[in-house]
C-alpha cells in the first residue's frame, strides 16, 4: 500500500469509529455526563461543601480535573474494547484481516476512536462542571498532553482486553475489576499526602495517580507527583501496550487459526 | 503467464493435531473459472483461509499473481476479494457504508467508492436498501452483499466459498449469471460448492480435494470424459407389465411407469432407443438420475477413502 493508500485507509477506520459512538450516543456519551454530574452534585455539592480546602482550593475544585479524567480513562477503554470485540464477535474484523491494510495502521484507526470518545466526553463533562466550580486552567498545554496520552494509554488497554476476550463476559471483568478501583484509589478525590505513609507507598504503585496528578496540575498548579516522572510513566506505558497490542494484532490473536 | 494462484505443497497442521491440508499443489490461470471441491471437512476452507491470511500455514508456498505472501501479504491481498462461507457481515451496518469502508481498507477514496458501490448495489438488486443495516435483510440478500463486498476494490482473483448455500433457486441463477459476467470481463474466479451442477454449469477447470489431499485436477470436459457410465430414469407412456430383457443395457424396473438404465458410455444412448423400440416400449421421457459431477465426485472420493485406508492398513 502506498502512504496515501494507507492514510484512506486509516480515515476510514477513524470515521467509522466516529460514527459508530456518536450514533449511539444516548449508550456512549449521555451515561457518563450523568453519572460525573451526580459526582459534582454529591460529592462536590452537598458533601464537599462540609469539606475544608484542599492543597488551597475548594474540594469541588479540586476533584474536577479528576472526575474529568475519570471519564476520560473509562470511555477510551469501553469505546475500543466494545467496538474492536464485537468486529470480532460478529467475524466482521475479517473484513480488515483480509484487506491489505497493515496492522499498526488498524491499531491506529481504533485508538483514534477510542481517544476521540474519550475527549468529547470529557469535553462534555468540562461543560457541564462550568456549573459547579470555575474553572482554573494554570498549564492548558500540559492539560491537553495528558488527557490526549492517557486517553492512548487507556485505548491500547481496551483494544488488548478486546482481543483476548473469548466472551462478552471478559470484556465487563477489567473495567470492574481493575479499572474503577485503580481510577477511585488513584486520588480522583482525595490527595495522597492526606493518608497514612504505607498508603501513600502503596498509592505509587497505581499508574492512574500519576495520570491524574499530572492533570490535576494542568488545571490547578497543583500535584503529589513529579511532572516529568507522571510523563515518563505514561509514556512508558503507551509504548508496552502499542508492542503488545500490534504483536496480538499480527499474529491474529483469537482471529486466526 | 503469471498464474493467478500457485500453491506448492501447502501443509496445515491444527494444533489440536489434525492435519488439515497434507501437501496441496494446485495452479489457477488467470481468467479462469475454477470449481474447488471437497466433502465438509477436506480442507477447501482452510485452503481459501490461507489464501486469505485468515488462517496460518504450516508450511508450503502461495502465489497470488506472483507475490508470495511470505513476502507481501499485503500486495497479494491487494488482488483477492474474498466471499466467505459464513455470514460475517456487520448487522447494524448500512449497506452503503459497508461498501464504502472496505474499499477505503484497500485505499480506495470515498468518491470513487460510492461510485462503484452505486455500480455494484444495483448489479446486485440491492440498491434500493442501501441505507438499510443488515439485520434487515434476507439470507439471499445477505449473500448479494458479501459479493459486493468481495468486487468492491475490483480485484483480479474472487474467491467464493459456497456463494449460494441456502439461497432460492431464482436468486442463485442470477447470482450465476453476474458471475459469468465478471469473469467474461477478466476476474479469475474460484468457487467452492455444494451445488455440483452449478460447478458443472460455471466452471472450466476442477479440482476435487479429499482428505487435505488432491483427488483430482483436471478440466471439467476432461473430467466428465472419465464417466464410464451414466444413469437415466424414464417415464413411460403406457404401463409395462414385465420387463423384458435387455442385452447391451443394465434395467430396473422402479414401477410399472418408470425405468432406471445405465448407459455404458462406449455403447451410447441410440442403441438404447433401438432396443426400447424392438419391445414396444414408449418412453415419455428422460432424465438423468444424478448429476453428472456428482457420480463422478462421489466415485473419486470413494477410491480416494479406499487407497487411503489401504496405505493405513499397510502401515499398521
Amino acid at each position: 500500500m502506498t502512504r496515501n493508500q494507507m492514510l484512506v485507509a486509516y480515515m476510514t477506520i477513524c470515521r467509522k469509529e466516529f460514527i459508530r459512538f456518536v450514533r449511539i450516543w444516548v449508550q456512549t456519551i449521555l451515561p457518563p455526563v450523568i453519572t460525573t454530574s451526580l459526582y459534582f452534585i454529591i460529592f462536590g455539592g452537598l458533601i464537599g461543601s462540609q469539606i475544608h480546602d484542599m492543597e488551597g482550593f475548594r474540594y469541588m475544585d479540586f476533584i474536577v480535573p479528576g472526575l474529568i479524567l475519570m471519564a476520560v480513562i473509562t470511555n477510551s477503554y469501553a469505546n475500543v474494547v466494545s467496538s474492536f470485540y464485537s468486529a470480532k464477535f460478529q467475524r466482521s474484523v475479517e473484513e480488515i484481516l483480509v484487506s491489505p491494510t497493515p496492522s499498526w495502521v488498524v491499531l491506529s484507526g481504533f485508538i483514534t476512536g477510542g481517544v476521540a470518545r474519550g475527549l468529547v466526553v470529557g469535553l462534555a463533562v468540562t461543560v457541564v462542571s462550568l456549573f459547579f466550580s470555575h474553572l482554573h486552567i494554570y498549564n492548558a498545554w500540559v492539560s491537553v498532553s495528558v488527557v490526549v496520552l492517557t486517553s492512548t494509554l487507556f485505548s491500547l488497554g481496551g483494544f488488548i482486553n478486546s482481543v483476548l476476550a473469548r466472551n462478552f463476559d471478559d470484556i465487563t471483568i477489567v473495567p470492574t475489576f481493575v479499572l474503577t478501583p485503580l481510577t477511585y484509589l488513584g486520588g480522583v478525590f482525595y490527595s495522597i499526602q492526606m493518608l497514612p505513609a504505607f498508603w501513600q507507598r502503596m498509592s505509587l504503585a497505581n499508574p492512574i495517580l500519576y495520570m491524574i496528578n499530572a492533570f490535576r496540575y494542568g488545571f490547578l498548579g497543583v500535584t503529589d507527583i513529579n511532572l516529568y516522572l507522571s510523563y515518563g510513566i505514561i509514556l512508558c506505558f503507551i509504548a508496552v501496550l502499542a508492542a503488545i497490542s500490534l504483536y496480538l494484532l499480527e499474529r491474529g490473536y483469537g482471529m486466526r487459526t | 503467464m503469471t498464474a493467478a494462484l500457485s500453491i506448492r505443497n501447502l501443509i496445515k497442521n491444527y494444533q489440536s493435531g489434525y492435519m488439515a491440508l497434507k501437501g496441496i499443489d494446485l495452479e489457477v490461470q488467470p481468467g479462469d473459472f475454477f470449481a474447488l471441491l471437497g466433502p465438509n471437512g477436506a480442507g477447501k476452507s482452510t485452503t481459501i483461509g490461507i489464501v486469505t491470511s485468515l488462517v496460518t500455514k504450516t508450511s508450503g508456498k502461495v502465489l497470488v499473481f506472483g507475490q508470495d505472501i511470505d513476502k507481501d501479504f499485503s500486495r497479494a491481498k491487494s488482488f483477492i476479494g474474498l466471499v466467505p462461507q459464513e455470514m460475517n457481515l456487520n448487522i447494524f451496518e448500512p449497506l452503503l457504508q459497508i461498501l464504502v469502508n472496505q474499499a477505503g481498507y484497500y485505499g480506495i477514496p470515498r468518491s470513487r467508492a460510492l461510485e462503484r458501490a452505486e455500480y455494484l448495489l444495483g448489479r446486485l438488486g440491492l440498491w434500493e436498501r442501501r441505507d438499510d443495516a443488515v439485520r434487515t435483510l434476507s439470507g439471499g440478500m445477505k449473500r448479494r452483499m458479501m459479493i459486493a463486498r468481495a468486487l468492491i476494490h475490483d480485484p483480479k482473483l474472487v474467491i467464493l466459498d459456497e456463494p449460494t448455500a441456502g439461497v432460492d433457486i431464482e436468486i442463485r441463477h442470477s447470482m450465476w449469471e453476474f458471475l459469468r459476467d465478471i469473469n467474461a470481463a477478466g476476474t479469475t474466479i474460484i468457487l467452492t460448492t455444494h451445488y455440483l451442477e452449478e460447478a458443472e454449469s460455471l466452471c472450466r477447470h476442477i479440482a476435487i480435494i479429499d482428505n487435505g489431499v488432491l483427488v483430482e485436477n483436471t478440466t471439467m470436459k476432461k473430467l466428465l470424459a472419465k464417466m464410464r457410465t451414466e444413469t437415466f430414469v424414464l417415464d413411460l407412456r403406457t404401463p409395462l407389465a414385465q420387463l423384458p430383457q435387455f442385452h447391451d443395457h443394465e434395467v430396473r424396473m422402479l414401477d410399472d411407469h418408470t425405468l432406471e438404465v445405465e448407459v455404458v458410455r462406449d455403447v451410447g444412448i441410440s442403441r438404447l432407443f433401438a432396443e426400447l423400440s424392438s419391445h414396444n416400449i414408449d418412453v415419455l421421457s428422460m432424465r438423468n438420475k444424478t448429476n453428472r459431477l456428482e457420480q463422478l465426485f462421489m466415485r473419486l472420493v470413494e477410491d480416494n477413502r479406499r487407497q487411503q485406508d489401504a496405505v493405513r492398513r499397510k502401515q499398521a
